[in-house]
Protein backbone atom coordinates (compact mmCIF):
# COMPACT_ATOMS: atom_id res chain seq x y z
CA UNK A 1 0.00 0.00 0.00
CA UNK A 2 1.04 3.46 -1.13
CA UNK A 3 1.23 5.87 1.78
CA UNK A 4 1.69 9.12 -0.29
CA UNK A 5 -2.19 10.52 -0.07
CA UNK A 6 -1.72 12.61 -3.28
CA UNK A 7 -3.67 11.35 -6.28
CA UNK A 8 -2.13 11.13 -9.74
CA UNK A 9 -3.61 14.59 -10.91
CA UNK A 10 -2.26 16.11 -7.91
CA UNK A 11 1.59 14.84 -8.59
CA UNK A 12 1.14 16.51 -12.13
CA UNK A 13 0.18 19.85 -11.26
CA UNK A 14 2.40 20.13 -8.55
CA UNK A 15 5.50 18.83 -10.69
CA UNK A 16 4.33 21.23 -13.38
CA UNK A 17 3.85 24.51 -11.22
CA UNK A 18 8.06 23.60 -10.52
CA UNK A 19 8.74 22.86 -13.83
CA UNK A 20 9.93 19.09 -13.88
CA UNK A 21 8.95 16.44 -15.52
CA UNK A 22 9.20 13.32 -13.03
CA UNK A 23 9.87 12.74 -9.21
CA UNK A 24 12.73 11.06 -10.08
CA UNK A 25 13.88 14.08 -11.58
CA UNK A 26 13.69 15.84 -8.18
CA UNK A 27 16.99 14.13 -7.23
CA UNK A 28 19.13 14.37 -10.09
CA UNK A 29 21.97 15.93 -7.28
CA UNK A 30 22.57 12.07 -6.05
CA UNK A 31 25.00 10.39 -8.49
CA UNK A 32 23.26 7.77 -10.16
CA UNK A 33 25.86 5.47 -8.57
CA UNK A 34 24.68 6.54 -5.36
CA UNK A 35 20.89 5.44 -6.05
CA UNK A 36 20.08 2.28 -6.04
CA UNK A 37 17.07 0.42 -7.36
CA UNK A 38 16.14 -2.17 -4.91
CA UNK A 39 17.96 -3.02 -2.25
CA UNK A 40 20.71 -6.33 -2.69
CA UNK A 41 20.28 -8.78 0.13
CA UNK A 42 16.73 -7.44 1.09
CA UNK A 43 13.87 -10.25 0.43
CA UNK A 44 10.48 -9.49 -0.60
CA UNK A 45 7.95 -8.81 2.14
CA UNK A 46 6.41 -11.15 4.36
CA UNK A 47 3.68 -12.05 5.86
CA UNK A 48 2.93 -11.55 9.55
CA UNK A 49 2.91 -15.25 10.22
CA UNK A 50 5.99 -15.80 8.32
CA UNK A 51 8.11 -13.13 10.18
CA UNK A 52 6.77 -13.95 13.33
CA UNK A 53 8.52 -17.55 12.78
CA UNK A 54 11.32 -16.36 11.61
CA UNK A 55 12.15 -14.16 14.59
CA UNK A 56 11.51 -17.25 16.89
CA UNK A 57 13.74 -19.47 15.17
CA UNK A 58 16.67 -16.60 15.47
CA UNK A 59 15.82 -15.95 18.78
CA UNK A 60 15.96 -19.59 19.60
CA UNK A 61 19.69 -19.21 17.33
CA UNK A 62 20.99 -16.91 20.26
CA UNK A 63 20.15 -19.53 22.84
CA UNK A 64 21.22 -18.10 26.69
CA UNK A 65 25.29 -17.59 27.08
CA UNK A 66 26.76 -16.77 29.69
CA UNK A 67 28.37 -13.78 29.22
CA UNK A 68 31.55 -12.20 30.03
CA UNK A 69 31.62 -9.75 27.41
CA UNK A 70 31.74 -6.20 28.71
CA UNK A 71 33.39 -3.54 25.97
CA UNK A 72 31.40 -0.87 25.70
CA UNK A 73 28.21 -3.08 26.58
CA UNK A 74 27.14 -4.37 29.71
CA UNK A 75 24.77 -7.15 30.93
CA UNK A 76 23.22 -5.71 34.23
CA UNK A 77 20.28 -6.73 35.85
CA UNK A 78 16.93 -4.89 34.90
CA UNK A 79 14.13 -4.52 37.50
CA UNK A 80 10.76 -5.68 35.97
CA UNK A 81 9.45 -2.39 36.98
CA UNK A 82 11.54 -0.38 34.58
CA UNK A 83 10.35 -1.45 31.27
CA UNK A 84 6.44 -1.98 32.96
CA UNK A 85 6.72 1.61 33.14
CA UNK A 86 8.82 2.41 30.17
CA UNK A 87 6.08 0.53 28.13
CA UNK A 88 2.85 2.17 29.48
CA UNK A 89 1.10 3.62 26.58
CA UNK A 90 1.55 7.50 28.17
CA UNK A 91 5.49 7.34 27.80
CA UNK A 92 6.02 4.63 24.68
CA UNK A 93 7.17 7.22 22.28
CA UNK A 94 10.73 6.92 20.70
CA UNK A 95 10.88 10.99 20.37
CA UNK A 96 10.22 14.24 21.78
CA UNK A 97 6.24 14.45 21.06
CA UNK A 98 5.59 17.29 18.54
CA UNK A 99 4.36 20.38 20.16
CA UNK A 100 6.38 18.92 22.79
CA UNK A 101 5.11 21.30 25.65
CA UNK A 102 1.83 19.54 25.70
CA UNK A 103 3.23 16.28 26.98
CA UNK A 104 3.74 17.45 30.15
CA UNK A 105 4.86 14.18 31.74
CA UNK A 106 7.41 13.52 29.32
CA UNK A 107 9.56 16.66 29.43
CA UNK A 108 9.09 16.47 33.37
CA UNK A 109 10.25 12.61 33.19
CA UNK A 110 13.28 14.27 30.75
CA UNK A 111 13.95 16.77 33.39
CA UNK A 112 14.87 14.29 36.07
CA UNK A 113 16.89 12.52 33.57
CA UNK A 114 18.76 15.59 32.87
CA UNK A 115 18.92 16.50 36.49
CA UNK A 116 19.84 12.82 37.29
CA UNK A 117 22.99 12.60 34.88
CA UNK A 118 24.61 16.58 35.82
CA UNK A 119 24.25 14.89 39.58
CA UNK A 120 26.14 11.84 38.28
CA UNK A 121 28.58 13.42 36.54
CA UNK A 122 29.27 16.18 39.08
CA UNK A 123 28.40 18.96 35.66
CA UNK A 124 26.18 21.56 35.73
CA UNK A 125 23.70 20.61 32.68
CA UNK A 126 22.53 17.58 30.62
CA UNK A 127 20.58 17.23 27.45
CA UNK A 128 17.97 14.71 27.14
CA UNK A 129 20.46 12.10 25.21
CA UNK A 130 22.10 11.25 21.81
CA UNK A 131 22.05 8.03 19.24
CA UNK A 132 24.80 6.34 21.65
CA UNK A 133 28.16 6.40 23.38
CA UNK A 134 30.03 6.86 20.54
CA UNK A 135 28.12 9.47 18.35
CA UNK A 136 28.08 10.88 21.67
CA UNK A 137 32.09 11.25 22.02
CA UNK A 138 31.81 12.83 18.16
CA UNK A 139 29.62 15.48 19.33
CA UNK A 140 31.26 16.26 22.27
CA UNK A 141 34.52 16.63 19.96
CA UNK A 142 32.49 19.51 17.56
CA UNK A 143 31.13 20.97 20.90
CA UNK A 144 34.50 21.32 21.97
CA UNK A 145 35.90 22.62 19.19
CA UNK A 146 32.62 25.66 19.28
CA UNK A 147 33.28 25.97 22.59
CA UNK A 148 37.34 26.51 23.10
CA UNK A 149 37.25 29.98 21.31
CA UNK A 150 40.75 30.19 22.56
CA UNK A 151 42.12 27.64 20.34
CA UNK A 152 41.74 27.59 16.15
CA UNK A 153 43.79 24.24 15.45
CA UNK A 154 40.74 21.64 15.76
CA UNK A 155 43.44 19.39 17.22
CA UNK A 156 41.79 16.96 19.91
CA UNK A 157 44.35 14.23 21.50
CA UNK A 158 42.73 10.80 21.77
CA UNK A 159 44.57 8.16 23.88
CA UNK A 160 44.62 4.68 22.27
CA UNK A 161 42.90 4.05 25.82
CA UNK A 162 39.30 5.03 24.31
CA UNK A 163 37.29 2.31 23.15
CA UNK A 164 38.09 1.75 19.43
CA UNK A 165 34.76 1.91 18.31
CA UNK A 166 34.58 5.38 19.57
CA UNK A 167 37.64 6.57 18.22
CA UNK A 168 35.99 5.16 14.02
CA UNK A 169 33.14 6.99 14.96
CA UNK A 170 34.29 10.09 15.74
CA UNK A 171 36.15 10.07 12.83
CA UNK A 172 33.24 9.32 10.88
CA UNK A 173 31.09 11.68 12.46
CA UNK A 174 33.97 14.82 12.80
CA UNK A 175 36.53 13.81 10.15
CA UNK A 176 34.77 15.49 7.26
CA UNK A 177 34.34 18.95 9.64
CA UNK A 178 38.12 19.76 9.76
CA UNK A 179 38.57 18.16 13.18
CA UNK A 180 42.40 16.52 13.54
CA UNK A 181 42.74 13.41 15.87
CA UNK A 182 45.70 12.55 17.03
CA UNK A 183 46.34 9.54 19.06
CA UNK A 184 48.02 9.30 22.18
CA UNK A 185 50.04 5.91 22.96
CA UNK A 186 49.72 4.32 25.76
CA UNK A 187 52.05 2.09 28.58
CA UNK A 188 51.86 -1.39 27.34
CA UNK A 189 52.80 -2.55 30.88
CA UNK A 190 50.19 -0.14 32.62
CA UNK A 191 47.32 -0.37 29.78
CA UNK A 192 46.86 3.57 30.75
CA UNK A 193 48.27 6.44 29.19
CA UNK A 194 51.62 7.22 30.48
CA UNK A 195 52.45 10.07 32.60
CA UNK A 196 55.15 11.84 30.20
CA UNK A 197 52.89 10.94 27.13
CA UNK A 198 51.58 14.95 26.93
CA UNK A 199 54.58 16.47 28.04
CA UNK A 200 55.44 16.81 23.60
CA UNK A 201 52.03 18.35 23.39
CA UNK A 202 53.16 21.39 25.59
CA UNK A 203 53.23 24.89 23.72
CA UNK A 204 51.20 23.96 20.91
CA UNK A 205 47.64 24.75 20.26
CA UNK A 206 45.79 21.76 21.11
CA UNK A 207 41.49 22.28 21.28
CA UNK A 208 40.60 19.44 23.50
CA UNK A 209 41.59 16.14 25.51
CA UNK A 210 39.58 13.23 25.67
CA UNK A 211 39.61 11.24 28.24
CA UNK A 212 38.05 7.34 28.96
CA UNK A 213 37.69 6.40 32.97
CA UNK A 214 37.34 3.46 33.17
CA UNK A 215 39.71 3.22 29.74
CA UNK A 216 39.02 0.47 27.38
CA UNK A 217 40.99 -2.34 29.15
CA UNK A 218 38.95 -1.09 32.43
CA UNK A 219 42.18 0.51 33.86
CA UNK A 220 41.61 3.42 35.88
CA UNK A 221 43.85 6.61 34.12
CA UNK A 222 45.22 9.19 36.21
CA UNK A 223 42.31 11.73 35.53
CA UNK A 224 43.64 14.17 38.01
CA UNK A 225 46.89 14.59 36.58
CA UNK A 226 45.41 14.46 32.90
CA UNK A 227 42.88 16.88 33.50
CA UNK A 228 45.38 19.48 35.47
CA UNK A 229 47.71 19.53 32.42
CA UNK A 230 45.03 20.55 30.27
CA UNK A 231 43.21 22.95 31.80
CA UNK A 232 46.40 24.93 32.80
CA UNK A 233 47.22 25.01 28.94
CA UNK A 234 43.31 26.25 27.71
CA UNK A 235 42.73 22.34 26.66
CA UNK A 236 39.21 21.60 27.05
CA UNK A 237 38.75 17.70 28.54
CA UNK A 238 36.05 15.47 27.43
CA UNK A 239 35.65 12.62 29.60
CA UNK A 240 33.91 9.44 28.55
CA UNK A 241 32.81 7.51 31.67
CA UNK A 242 30.78 4.68 32.39
CA UNK A 243 27.62 5.79 34.53
CA UNK A 244 27.72 2.95 36.44
CA UNK A 245 31.00 3.43 37.52
CA UNK A 246 30.61 6.62 38.86
CA UNK A 247 28.63 5.90 41.90
CA UNK A 248 32.42 4.91 43.31
CA UNK A 249 34.59 6.82 41.18
CA UNK A 250 34.88 10.26 41.15
CA UNK A 251 32.45 12.34 39.08
CA UNK A 252 33.94 14.27 36.04
CA UNK A 253 33.12 17.69 37.26
CA UNK A 254 35.54 17.29 40.06
CA UNK A 255 38.53 15.89 37.96
CA UNK A 256 41.65 17.19 38.96
CA UNK A 257 43.82 18.10 41.95
CA UNK A 258 41.72 20.49 44.62
CA UNK A 259 42.82 24.00 43.59
CA UNK A 260 45.12 23.44 40.79
CA UNK A 261 41.58 22.66 37.81
CA UNK A 262 37.58 22.93 38.16
CA UNK A 263 37.14 19.23 36.45
CA UNK A 264 35.97 18.47 32.91
CA UNK A 265 34.20 20.00 30.75
CA UNK A 266 31.97 17.62 28.78
CA UNK A 267 31.17 14.36 29.94
CA UNK A 268 29.60 11.62 27.87
CA UNK A 269 29.24 8.13 27.36
CA UNK A 270 27.25 5.02 26.85
CA UNK A 271 23.40 4.78 28.67
CA UNK A 272 23.03 1.32 28.01
CA UNK A 273 24.04 0.27 31.55
CA UNK A 274 21.33 2.19 33.09
CA UNK A 275 18.25 -0.92 32.49
CA UNK A 276 18.96 -1.10 29.07
CA UNK A 277 19.05 -4.79 27.89
CA UNK A 278 22.24 -6.05 25.63
CA UNK A 279 19.51 -7.11 22.43
CA UNK A 280 22.59 -7.24 20.39
CA UNK A 281 23.62 -4.36 20.16
CA UNK A 282 21.26 -1.55 20.23
CA UNK A 283 19.24 0.29 20.58
CA UNK A 284 21.07 2.13 23.12
CA UNK A 285 21.68 5.64 24.02
CA UNK A 286 24.48 8.45 24.74
CA UNK A 287 24.86 10.75 27.20
CA UNK A 288 26.11 14.36 27.66
CA UNK A 289 26.73 16.62 30.01
CA UNK A 290 29.09 20.23 30.29
CA UNK A 291 29.86 22.99 32.32
CA UNK A 292 27.21 25.62 32.13
CA UNK A 293 29.40 28.31 30.42
CA UNK A 294 29.41 25.24 27.08
CA UNK A 295 25.39 25.02 27.18
CA UNK A 296 24.78 27.15 24.03
CA UNK A 297 27.53 24.94 22.50
CA UNK A 298 25.20 21.76 23.52
CA UNK A 299 23.92 19.63 20.63
CA UNK A 300 20.42 18.19 21.28
CA UNK A 301 17.57 19.45 22.95
CA UNK A 302 17.20 20.19 26.71
CA UNK A 303 14.27 20.33 28.59
CA UNK A 304 13.97 23.34 31.32
CA UNK A 305 11.55 23.79 34.54
CA UNK A 306 9.62 27.37 34.01
CA UNK A 307 6.40 28.67 35.46
CA UNK A 308 3.16 29.42 33.06
CA UNK A 309 0.98 32.83 32.98
CA UNK A 310 -0.76 31.56 36.06
CA UNK A 311 2.27 31.10 37.89
CA UNK A 312 2.23 27.20 37.91
CA UNK A 313 5.11 25.22 37.26
CA UNK A 314 5.58 23.76 34.01
CA UNK A 315 8.55 21.80 31.85
CA UNK A 316 9.39 23.52 28.37
CA UNK A 317 12.05 22.40 25.58
CA UNK A 318 14.55 25.50 25.95
CA UNK A 319 17.50 26.86 24.17
CA UNK A 320 15.82 25.75 20.74
CA UNK A 321 17.69 28.58 18.79
CA UNK A 322 20.48 26.15 17.80
CA UNK A 323 18.65 23.28 17.21
CA UNK A 324 18.37 22.08 13.26
CA UNK A 325 14.41 23.23 12.87
CA UNK A 326 15.50 26.69 13.61
CA UNK A 327 19.46 27.04 12.49
CA UNK A 328 19.49 24.47 9.93
CA UNK A 329 22.71 24.21 8.34
CA UNK A 330 24.32 25.86 11.36
CA UNK A 331 22.51 24.09 13.86
CA UNK A 332 24.31 22.49 16.57
CA UNK A 333 24.23 19.27 15.08
CA UNK A 334 22.59 17.67 12.02
CA UNK A 335 22.78 14.07 13.59
CA UNK A 336 21.62 13.60 16.61
CA UNK A 337 18.25 12.86 18.22
CA UNK A 338 17.07 11.98 21.44
CA UNK A 339 16.53 8.38 22.37
CA UNK A 340 13.35 9.21 24.44
CA UNK A 341 12.48 5.42 25.21
CA UNK A 342 15.47 4.20 26.30
CA UNK A 343 15.75 7.39 28.43
CA UNK A 344 12.56 6.68 29.90
CA UNK A 345 14.07 3.40 31.00
CA UNK A 346 17.46 5.05 32.78
CA UNK A 347 15.13 7.25 34.50
CA UNK A 348 12.90 4.25 35.49
CA UNK A 349 16.09 2.67 36.57
CA UNK A 350 17.83 5.32 38.38
CA UNK A 351 14.85 6.05 40.34
CA UNK A 352 14.41 2.76 41.69
CA UNK A 353 18.08 2.14 42.31
CA UNK A 354 18.97 5.62 43.87
CA UNK A 355 22.63 6.10 45.05
CA UNK A 356 22.56 3.87 47.21
CA UNK A 357 21.10 0.61 44.80
CA UNK A 358 24.07 2.04 41.50
CA UNK A 359 26.54 1.91 44.44
CA UNK A 360 26.13 -1.84 45.17
CA UNK A 361 25.94 -2.59 41.14
CA UNK A 362 28.65 -0.67 40.85
CA UNK A 363 30.58 -2.58 43.73
CA UNK A 364 29.52 -5.90 43.16
CA UNK A 365 30.36 -5.46 39.42
CA UNK A 366 34.16 -4.43 40.79
CA UNK A 367 33.92 -7.38 43.38
CA UNK A 368 32.86 -9.90 40.73
CA UNK A 369 35.36 -8.64 38.44
CA UNK A 370 38.26 -9.44 40.39
CA UNK A 371 36.68 -12.57 41.41
CA UNK A 372 36.48 -13.72 38.10
CA UNK A 373 40.19 -12.37 37.17
CA UNK A 374 41.56 -14.39 40.08
CA UNK A 375 39.96 -17.68 38.66
CA UNK A 376 41.17 -17.19 35.68
CA UNK A 377 44.72 -16.50 36.18
CA UNK A 378 44.63 -19.73 38.04
CA UNK A 379 44.66 -21.38 34.78
CA UNK A 380 47.73 -22.49 33.57
CA UNK A 381 48.77 -20.58 30.48
CA UNK A 382 46.65 -17.27 31.67
CA UNK A 383 47.69 -14.32 33.33
CA UNK A 384 46.66 -10.75 33.91
CA UNK A 385 47.99 -7.90 31.02
CA UNK A 386 48.55 -5.17 33.20
CA UNK A 387 49.19 -4.54 36.92
CA UNK A 388 46.95 -1.88 38.74
CA UNK A 389 43.33 -1.28 39.10
CA UNK A 390 40.40 -1.67 37.64
CA UNK A 391 36.71 -1.30 37.67
CA UNK A 392 34.68 -4.07 36.42
CA UNK A 393 37.13 -4.99 33.26
CA UNK A 394 40.24 -6.30 32.67
CA UNK A 395 42.75 -8.15 29.68
CA UNK A 396 44.10 -10.87 30.62
CA UNK A 397 46.60 -13.02 28.41
CA UNK A 398 46.47 -16.72 27.06
CA UNK A 399 49.00 -18.85 25.60
CA UNK A 400 47.12 -20.14 22.67
CA UNK A 401 45.14 -18.33 19.91
CA UNK A 402 41.89 -16.30 20.78
CA UNK A 403 39.29 -17.12 18.14
CA UNK A 404 39.87 -20.88 18.19
CA UNK A 405 39.62 -20.57 22.25
CA UNK A 406 36.51 -18.26 22.06
CA UNK A 407 35.03 -20.41 19.79
CA UNK A 408 34.91 -23.71 22.09
CA UNK A 409 33.64 -21.95 24.89
CA UNK A 410 31.38 -20.48 22.83
CA UNK A 411 30.14 -24.22 22.09
CA UNK A 412 30.09 -24.44 25.71
CA UNK A 413 27.25 -21.56 26.23
CA UNK A 414 30.24 -19.12 26.74
CA UNK A 415 30.84 -15.94 25.64
CA UNK A 416 34.66 -15.79 27.35
CA UNK A 417 35.48 -12.04 26.44
CA UNK A 418 36.36 -9.53 23.67
CA UNK A 419 39.02 -10.65 21.56
CA UNK A 420 41.79 -7.45 22.04
CA UNK A 421 44.25 -9.06 18.92
CA UNK A 422 41.23 -6.88 16.48
CA UNK A 423 42.54 -3.34 17.87
CA UNK A 424 45.52 -3.91 19.54
CA UNK A 425 47.67 -6.47 18.12
CA UNK A 426 50.61 -5.61 19.81
CA UNK A 427 49.24 -7.08 22.91
CA UNK A 428 49.82 -11.02 21.71
CA UNK A 429 46.64 -12.99 21.85
CA UNK A 430 44.51 -11.66 24.91
CA UNK A 431 41.07 -11.33 26.27
CA UNK A 432 38.82 -7.95 27.90
CA UNK A 433 36.43 -9.69 29.96
CA UNK A 434 33.94 -8.42 32.42
CA UNK A 435 31.73 -9.95 35.39
CA UNK A 436 29.35 -7.39 36.66
CA UNK A 437 26.55 -8.54 39.85
CA UNK A 438 24.43 -10.91 36.88
CA UNK A 439 27.28 -13.51 37.77
CA UNK A 440 27.65 -16.22 40.14
CA UNK A 441 30.51 -17.59 41.88
CA UNK A 442 29.50 -20.78 40.00
CA UNK A 443 29.15 -19.07 37.08
CA UNK A 444 32.80 -17.95 37.15
CA UNK A 445 33.65 -21.64 37.97
CA UNK A 446 32.44 -23.07 35.08
CA UNK A 447 34.20 -20.42 32.90
CA UNK A 448 37.44 -20.81 34.55
CA UNK A 449 37.14 -24.65 34.00
CA UNK A 450 36.02 -24.51 30.54
CA UNK A 451 38.81 -21.92 29.80
CA UNK A 452 41.22 -24.47 31.23
CA UNK A 453 40.02 -27.37 29.25
CA UNK A 454 40.18 -25.41 26.07
CA UNK A 455 43.55 -24.27 26.27
CA UNK A 456 44.32 -27.74 27.48
CA UNK A 457 42.95 -28.95 24.07
CA UNK A 458 44.44 -26.52 21.63
CA UNK A 459 48.14 -27.48 23.35
CA UNK A 460 47.32 -30.93 22.82
CA UNK A 461 46.33 -30.34 19.35
CA UNK B 1 10.44 53.78 11.70
CA UNK B 2 13.85 52.61 12.34
CA UNK B 3 16.80 54.66 14.06
CA UNK B 4 19.52 54.54 11.34
CA UNK B 5 21.76 57.10 12.88
CA UNK B 6 23.54 59.52 9.46
CA UNK B 7 27.00 59.37 10.83
CA UNK B 8 27.92 55.12 10.08
CA UNK B 9 27.81 52.96 7.52
CA UNK B 10 25.91 49.76 6.91
CA UNK B 11 25.70 46.68 5.23
CA UNK B 12 23.48 44.99 3.24
CA UNK B 13 23.52 42.09 5.94
CA UNK B 14 21.97 45.04 8.52
CA UNK B 15 25.57 45.72 10.23
CA UNK B 16 26.68 48.89 11.17
CA UNK B 17 30.35 50.92 11.85
CA UNK B 18 32.00 53.40 13.21
CA UNK B 19 35.23 54.65 12.59
CA UNK B 20 37.12 55.45 15.95
CA UNK B 21 39.60 57.76 16.82
CA UNK B 22 41.79 55.63 16.74
CA UNK B 23 41.04 54.54 13.21
CA UNK B 24 39.60 51.19 14.61
CA UNK B 25 36.20 50.41 13.49
CA UNK B 26 33.30 49.55 16.25
CA UNK B 27 31.16 47.09 14.56
CA UNK B 28 27.25 46.37 16.05
CA UNK B 29 23.83 45.14 14.38
CA UNK B 30 21.22 47.93 13.30
CA UNK B 31 18.11 49.13 14.97
CA UNK B 32 15.99 47.45 11.96
CA UNK B 33 18.34 44.36 12.64
CA UNK B 34 17.67 43.72 16.53
CA UNK B 35 14.03 44.72 15.82
CA UNK B 36 13.69 41.75 13.92
CA UNK B 37 15.15 38.90 15.88
CA UNK B 38 13.08 40.10 18.97
CA UNK B 39 14.25 40.34 22.29
CA UNK B 40 17.79 39.24 22.36
CA UNK B 41 19.13 36.67 25.12
CA UNK B 42 22.38 36.22 24.26
CA UNK B 43 25.25 37.51 22.27
CA UNK B 44 28.65 35.40 21.62
CA UNK B 45 31.69 37.75 20.70
CA UNK B 46 34.64 37.60 19.41
CA UNK B 47 37.95 36.78 21.18
CA UNK B 48 40.33 40.04 20.67
CA UNK B 49 43.27 38.70 18.61
CA UNK B 50 41.07 37.05 16.14
CA UNK B 51 41.96 37.36 12.63
CA UNK B 52 38.92 37.88 10.30
CA UNK B 53 38.39 37.88 6.40
CA UNK B 54 35.44 40.38 4.93
CA UNK B 55 32.68 38.37 4.92
CA UNK B 56 33.58 35.90 7.97
CA UNK B 57 30.91 35.80 10.26
CA UNK B 58 33.00 37.30 14.02
CA UNK B 59 29.57 36.48 16.13
CA UNK B 60 25.99 34.99 16.80
CA UNK B 61 23.16 37.09 18.34
CA UNK B 62 20.75 34.99 19.59
CA UNK B 63 17.32 35.68 20.60
CA UNK B 64 14.00 33.32 22.15
CA UNK B 65 13.14 32.14 18.08
CA UNK B 66 16.47 32.25 15.94
CA UNK B 67 20.15 32.56 16.37
CA UNK B 68 21.81 34.39 13.50
CA UNK B 69 25.34 35.14 12.28
CA UNK B 70 26.96 38.50 12.11
CA UNK B 71 29.31 39.11 9.40
CA UNK B 72 32.52 41.62 9.50
CA UNK B 73 32.36 43.93 6.63
CA UNK B 74 36.40 44.60 6.30
CA UNK B 75 39.09 42.23 7.14
CA UNK B 76 41.22 42.83 10.22
CA UNK B 77 42.20 41.54 13.71
CA UNK B 78 39.63 41.93 16.66
CA UNK B 79 41.23 44.06 19.24
CA UNK B 80 37.67 43.76 21.16
CA UNK B 81 34.84 42.03 21.73
CA UNK B 82 31.79 43.43 24.09
CA UNK B 83 32.14 41.19 27.01
CA UNK B 84 29.15 43.02 29.21
CA UNK B 85 27.01 41.61 26.43
CA UNK B 86 27.57 38.13 28.03
CA UNK B 87 25.28 39.71 30.96
CA UNK B 88 23.11 42.02 29.43
CA UNK B 89 22.55 40.96 25.95
CA UNK B 90 19.54 43.15 25.76
CA UNK B 91 21.32 45.99 25.61
CA UNK B 92 21.30 45.14 22.24
CA UNK B 93 17.85 45.99 22.14
CA UNK B 94 17.99 48.98 23.61
CA UNK B 95 20.67 50.85 22.47
CA UNK B 96 21.97 48.88 18.90
CA UNK B 97 24.35 51.83 18.28
CA UNK B 98 25.97 52.60 21.53
CA UNK B 99 26.15 49.97 24.67
CA UNK B 100 25.49 46.92 22.26
CA UNK B 101 28.25 47.45 19.95
CA UNK B 102 29.54 43.64 19.10
CA UNK B 103 33.75 44.02 18.38
CA UNK B 104 36.08 46.45 17.98
CA UNK B 105 38.69 45.86 14.86
CA UNK B 106 42.23 46.63 13.22
CA UNK B 107 41.01 47.25 9.30
CA UNK B 108 44.13 44.91 7.67
CA UNK B 109 46.75 47.09 5.41
CA UNK B 110 45.82 47.75 1.81
CA UNK B 111 42.96 45.48 2.32
CA UNK B 112 40.36 46.16 -0.38
CA UNK B 113 37.61 49.32 0.59
CA UNK B 114 34.26 47.01 1.57
CA UNK B 115 31.34 47.95 0.07
CA UNK B 116 29.63 50.06 2.49
CA UNK B 117 26.35 51.99 2.33
CA UNK B 118 25.39 55.55 4.20
CA UNK B 119 22.57 56.01 5.74
CA UNK B 120 20.05 57.04 3.34
CA UNK B 121 20.72 53.91 0.89
CA UNK B 122 20.62 52.10 4.26
CA UNK B 123 17.30 53.74 4.95
CA UNK B 124 16.62 52.83 0.95
CA UNK B 125 16.96 49.64 1.49
CA UNK B 126 15.13 48.14 4.60
CA UNK B 127 12.24 50.25 3.42
CA UNK B 128 12.46 48.12 0.02
CA UNK B 129 12.30 45.23 2.36
CA UNK B 130 9.23 45.94 3.82
CA UNK B 131 11.00 47.47 7.40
Amino acid sequence: MAFIPHTREDVRSMLEAIGVDSIEQLFDEIPASLRLAALSGVPEAASEMEIGRLMTERARADGRPLCFIGAGAYEHHVPAAVWAIATRGEFYSAYTPYQAEASQGTLQLLYEYQTMMASLTGLEVSNASLYDGASAMGEACLMAVRANRKSHSQRILVPTTVNPHYRRTAAAVAGNQGLIFEELPYCTEEGCIPPGALARYDGQDITALVIQQPNFFGRLEDVDALCDWARARNILVIAVVNPTSLALLKPPGQWGSPGASKGADIAVGEGQPLGVPLSSGGPYFGFMTARMEHVRQMPGRIVGRTTDAGGRPGFTLTLQAREQHIRRAKATSNICTNQGLLVTAATVYLSLMGPAGLERVAAASHARTRELVAALTRVPGVRRLFRGPTFHEDAIAVDRPVAPVLEKLAAHGIHGGLDLGEHYPELGPALLVCATETKTSADIERYASALADCLREARAA
Amino acid sequence: MSNVPSDLKYTKTHEWLRTLPDGTLEIGITDHAQHALGDLVFAEVPEAGRKLSAGEPFAVVESVKAASDVYSPVAGEVTAGNTALASEPEVINSDAYGKGWLMRLRPAAGGAAPALMSAAEYEKLIAEEGG
